[in-house]
């Protein structure tokens, strides 16, 4: 064998040991996270199944040692707030994302915006529990819905913004100057093409802000706060999923807990079909 | 350099390119660039890469108005309306001046949408009348016999050349008076460039089609006239026959003889 040969084949042996010291890591890796994860919904799943019972969909939050009792006025709850706040932030969200991706690249008010924005997106929940707190519940002198769904729906918006302009960036230009070279209007390349085209991704945005504020329990603590009982007045408090687990999972009682394991099981499962469903509504469709 | 020739008598002028300057922020691209583009001919852009022929392309429809960086003066007549002083709407004029690009651009939407976007921007056609529109734009384009069955199909699911002619189709289907083709060919197999060197032959009665290709026996095939360009400037036009077997200048003759480029 010729020395260049040699040297090639020994540089080949270099990157195959390389490579397999890569995967190796990157499986450890993987695996770590993944035990984590199945651990937590096979806990979940044992635990929450256990607590589940018919009673849980008909019945109010029960006092401590109550015989019967569910969970009611809390699903209630979370749907309508999770609902109305990923209702009022989406369209927000997406347009500022537009802009931001189609209007304001470069601008300092789009420059400005999108700093504003990432400050947001890193805000911890409870922080913005608190803003609320301060410019709503107090002034108004009484925790609400309202206030609930205006926290959850500023958790929304950043992440919706982020979202869709990143997925609007992938965009190649060639697609906006194909449909900019037969007369189309701007508005009309961004909402017929572009968006069209990200729409997956926008989708795939708005599902990952709603399974967020699905478990969000900080920005409600001092918003909604919570209700024993079945409210659909949004200028009351309302009970939420979240908020009643942290309740009832740190009480001392076994009827409680049942019912706070039973409320996790619930989110993980509604957040969870949501994501099916949306990957089956939006799967190869031009 | 002036290399404005006269056209044959006969000929008429649809596109004239006055004292073009063209800037990419200070980077000057084209200079003094005059050019006459007679009607229903296929006139080709050939040079080397980063001689400028897409660029002129794109002052055509103003393509170059997106990037707020670009700039161009002079004048881009058609018809003797100065393209792009016009105070029309620059949406009007591209309606006039379609564009193919260089890769296929299958908006994200069904086969018979794509090509019913562009018509439903400028004529609002009831059903029938936009069948017919996008069943003969589809013909015209030779891609009709291979997706008449599909129309309802996304556009993406196309083979690369099905692409291209579904673009052709969706440039001509508004039926504008000229069609810019940026390098058509250059991402396609062998087959469906032959398909679409037929149809730019065809799409010359009734269009007059510019042509930008790296491709010289491209220009060759099925141009009419030919332009070369080089760094910027028109070396030399003519017919195409002409510029190709008796070039007037040396350097045209050392590009398309392989001496240089």
């Amino acid at each position: 064998m010729t020395t260049a040969a040699a040297r090639r084949l020994a540089m080949h042996n270099k990157r195959k040991r390389t490579n397999l010291m890569a995967l190796t890591l990157s499986l450890l890796a993987m695996s770590f996270g993944l035990v984590w994860l199945v651990w937590i919904l096979f806990e979940t799943v044992r635990l929450g199944i256990g607590g589940l019972a018919w009673s849980v969909f008909t019945e109010m939050t029960p006092p401590p040692q109550a015989e019967i009792g569910g969970l009611a006025n809390a699903i209630f709850g979370s749907v309508v707030m999770v609902s109305l706040a990923t209702a009022l932030g989406t369209p927000i969200g997406i347009l500022a994302g537009v802009y931001l991706a189609e209007y304001g690249q470069k601008g300092w008010l789009g420059s400005l915006t999108r700093f504003i924005n990432d400050i947001l997106l890193s805000a911890p929940s409870i922080v913005i529990g608190l803003f609320i707190y301060a410019v709503v519940v107090a002034r108004l002198k009484s925790f609400s819905g309202f206030a609930g769904v205006l926290a959850l729906a500023l958790i929304v918006i950043p992440v919706v913004i982020r979202t869709t302009e990143n997925m609007l960036a992938l965009i190649p230009n060639a697609l906006r100057e194909a449909a900019y070279a037969l007369g189309t209007p701007k508005w009309k390349v961004i909402y017929s093409v572009t968006l069209k085209a990200a729409r997956a991704g926008v989708v795939t945005g708005v599902l990952l802000a709603l399974a967020r504020i699905s478990g969000e329990t900080a920005p409600l603590l001092f918003t909604a706060l919570s209700n024993q009982f079945w409210t659909s007045d949004l200028s009351q408090p309302m009970a939420s999923l979240p908020v009643t687990i942290f309740k009832f999972a740190m009480s001392p009682y076994e009827n409680w807990q049942k019912l706070a394991w039973a409320g996790v099981f619930l989110i993980t499962l509604g957040v969870l079909a949501l994501n099916i469903l949306a990957r089956v509504l939006f799967r190869n469709k031009h | 350099m002036d290399a404005r020739v006269e056209l044959p008598v006969g000929e008429k002028i649809k596109l004239s390119v006055r004292d073009l300057d063209f800037y990419y922020g200070s980077f000057q691209a084209l200079k003094r660039i005059n050019l006459d583009i007679p009607e229903h001919k296929v006139t080709a852009f050939i040079g080397p890469s980063g001689c400028g022929k897409s660029t002129l392309l794109r002052c055509f429809n103003r393509m170059f108005e997106l990037y707020p960086e670009q700039r161009a003066e002079g004048q881009v007549l058609l018809d003797g309306e100065d393209v792009l002083h016009s105070k029309l709407d620059v949406s009007l004029i591209r309606a006039k001046i379609g564009m193919v690009f260089q890769k296929p651009t299958p908006f994200p939407m069904s086969i018979y949408d794509n090509i019913a976007f562009g018509v439903r921007l400028f004529e609002p056609l009831p059903r029938v009348e936009m069948d017919e529109r996008v069943e003969w734009a589809l013909k015209k384009a030779a891609l009709w016999n291979e997706v008449k069955d599909k129309l309802g199909q996304s556009g993406s699911g196309l083979s690369g050349g099905q692409q291209q002619r579904l673009c052709i189709a969706r440039g001509i289907a508004i039926k504008p008076e000229v069609l810019l083709l940026d390098e058509p060919c250059s991402a396609l197999d062998p087959i469906s460039t032959g398909k679409i060197e037929e149809l730019i032959h065809e799409l010359k009665t009734d269009y007059t089609v510019v042509i930008v290709t790296h491709n010289m026996q491209q220009a060759a095939r099925c141009s009419d006239y030919t332009a070369y360009m080089y760094i910027g400037d028109l070396i030399e036009f003519g017919p195409t026959t002409e510029l190709f077997m008796k070039p007037k200048k040396r350097d045209t003759e050392d590009y398309i003889t392989g001496r240089f480029g």
